[in-house]
């Protein structure tokens, strides 16, 4: 089932839900066939699509918003903030190509600060799905939910099945007493390929899909805390606010000390580029991760025992 | 409208007033922006809303967003004085043990939305218009804004959508009393021709003296004024309406008086007595 197919069918089975969209299409080209008045587009103007949205859930609506991710966090960051947010009203919000699948387009479409900002709304859920088939089985939760929330839409089709979603709930791949990675959204791919290869060199690696951002599931980033040697959080989302500062947060609060190793951007925008180009550019990918991971680790080892 | 009927929305204004000068005192408030607005307000809740204070979340009832929040001492007032909340609820005005302060929210009964960010509403109210539009609902939607409010983009922004949706159920009031802050619309940000620009946007724009309520009456009676536009108000009107010693001055815009300088606005209001005011006021340009 793709993105489409699930919110045309959520939308049928439920008269509250209304689509919309500030002008990009891209996954809901066929809605307007199906719910005619239901689906609203509102031309380029995220701040008054997010307005009527909120006004839309004053009357009992659940609008399912659609934007490219970079403009829908930031430019009407104040209205999700002070209209859906201060009400916690029920819009749920769905990016357009985050993070790295912003590919060639450059800086201005490159929401990697997405996460940072929308956790930072009081009551806002933050999902990331690895995948199509992990999108489609986090989403009637996320929808059902009462709660606002934003999703990092991520349709990428691969052939990973994945377990059922539960709210809050992170995905367990592997376990690994020497490494645990802890990734989101479209790095999932990379970060499975890599942990495949960290085990065949005698590194044993656990490999952690959050799927939910906020709320986080706190016994998954303690138990790899203290199961595992070493952390590695990977995400392409500046290292300032997203899972590194979610992993920081919560072992400071839960009084754990472990040795975290970010994977990020550095605090600067990615080299635009065609998708693939840019994993190899930025140094993300399967290969590339673990160089990291294995030189970190072995740094490691050396440092315990020197 | 009859004489009787206008004496009796007066004297409810004059009640809102005092309450007003009631909230300008200690804390202080918006008290020039909120003067602006009374008889809007008055005749709006008193006469035009179709709102049963006692079904609040009647899905047919007529709404009132009021997007400029900072004159919400003038909607406490009118709430108060037709019974959508106590009187005494005002004296926890900037208190905390309640939640009557500087922007309207929705913890007082009758607020439909928050404010307080300009630009914001006209955008929940197309929502809620375009909600009551599908479902062929006759709810009327007024959003009442400031003029220097006028300068955020985002109010245009949600016209240019309200009007590709024909809103019609959609009526945007601008209480035109010629301030932002410390400084007149004119000298800073120029407005005018307003009524022109709201034209170009698509909506049907009517302009009147916004202290007549005949003439508020005659231009909310005559609503929706086409069967696709957006509706506009105009309302021409002084800010610090009420207390000539305050009227359309710069400085007193946010003000703070003391106990005396209260009793003397007061007397002010009733017999044209000038107050003598030395408060400093909020200077922010």
């Amino acid at each position: 089932m793709t993105y489409e197919e699930l919110l045309i069918k959520t939308a049928q089975d439920n008269e509250r839900i209304i689509v919309m969209t500030a002008e990009n299409r891209a996954l809901v080209r066929n809605v307007s066939k199906t719910l005619g008045n239901r689906f609203i587009d509102t031309g380029i103007t995220e701040q008054t699509m997010i307005g009527m949205a909120a006004g839309l859930a004053l009357r009992g609506r659940i609008p399912i918003v659609h934007a490219l991710a970079p403009f829908l966090t930031m430019r009407a960051f104040e209205f999700i903030r002070t209209d859906v947010g201060i009400a916690n009203l029920p819009v749920k919000l769905s990016g357009y190509i985050p993070g790295f699948l912003s590919d060639g387009n450059g800086p201005t479409h490159q929401a990697i600060e997405d996460i940072a900002l929308m956790r930072g709304i009081p009551g806002m859920e933050v999902f990331a799905p690895a995948d199509e088939n992990d999108l489609v089985k986090m989403l009637p939760a996320i929808w059902q939910s009462t709660a606002p929330s934003y999703v990092r839409i991520n349709h990428k089709p691969t052939s990973f099945k994945h377990q059922p979603f539960e709210m809050g709930k992170a995905e367990i791949i592997a376990k690994g007493a020497d490494v645990t990675i802890l990734v989101y959204g479209f790095l999932f791919e990379e970060a499975l390929k890599a942990q495949e290869i960290l085990e065949e060199k005698g590194i044993a690696t656990g490999l952690i899909n959050m799927r939910s951002l906020q709320p986080i599931d706190e016994s998954i980033v303690i138990s790899s805390a203290i199961n595992s040697k070493m952390m590695v959080t990977l995400e392409d989302h500046f290292v300032t606010g997203g899972l590194y500062s979610i992993v920081a947060e919560t072992l400071l609060k839960n009084r754990i000390t472990a040795d975290v190793q970010p994977i990020a951007l550095n605090n600067q925008w990615f080299k635009p580029a065609l998708l693939n180009d840019v994993l190899s550019f930025e140094g993300f990918t399967a290969e590339k991760i673990v160089e990291k991971i294995e030189t970190k680790f072995h740094e490691n080892l050396k440092r315990t025992y020197a | 409208m009859t004489n009787e009927k206008n004496n009796h929305l007066k004297s409810v204004a004059l009640k809102v007033r005092e309450h007003i000068i009631s909230m300008s005192v200690g804390g202080g408030c918006f008290i020039g922006a909120s003067l602006s607005c009374v008889e809007l307000m008055v005749y709006l809740y008193a006469e035009f809303l179709q709102i049963d204070k006692n079904n609040l979340s009647d899905p047919e009832r007529d709404y009132l967003f009021l997007s400029k929040g900072h004159d919400v001492p003038a909607l406490y007032g009118t709430l108060a004085e037709l019974g959508f909340i106590d009187n005494k609820r005002l004296e926890n005005h900037l208190k905390t043990n309640d939640s009557v302060y500087w922007h309207p929210n929705r913890s007082i009964p009758g607020v439909e939305f928050h404010a307080g960010s300009l630009g914001h509403l006209p955008a929940v109210a197309a929502g809620v218009a375009y909600d009551c539009k599908i479902k062929n609902q006759q709810n009327r939607i007024v959003v009442i804004t400031g003029d220097g409010e006028l300068n955020e983009g985002s109010v245009w922004e949600a016209l240019l959508v309200a009007n590709a949706y024909g809103l019609n159920n959609l009526t945007i009031i601008v209480d035109r009393n010629q301030f932002q802050a410390n400084i007149r619309t004119e000298d800073l940000i120029p407005l005018e021709p307003l009524a022109d620009k709201f034209e170009a946007f698509g909506c049907h724009v009517t302009r009147i003296d916004g202290h007549d309520f005949d003439a508020i009456e005659k231009a909310l009676k005559s609503l929706p004024y086409s069967n696709h536009k957006i509706n506009v108000v105009i309302a021409d009107t002084v800010r610090g309406k009420g207390l000539p010693s305050i009227e359309a001055r710069a400085d007193r815009w946010f003000c703070a008086f003391t106990p005396a300088e209260g009793q003397q606005l007061q007397n002010e209001l009733h017999t044209n007595i000038k107050a003598e005011i030395k408060s400093e006021t909020l200077i922010v340009r």
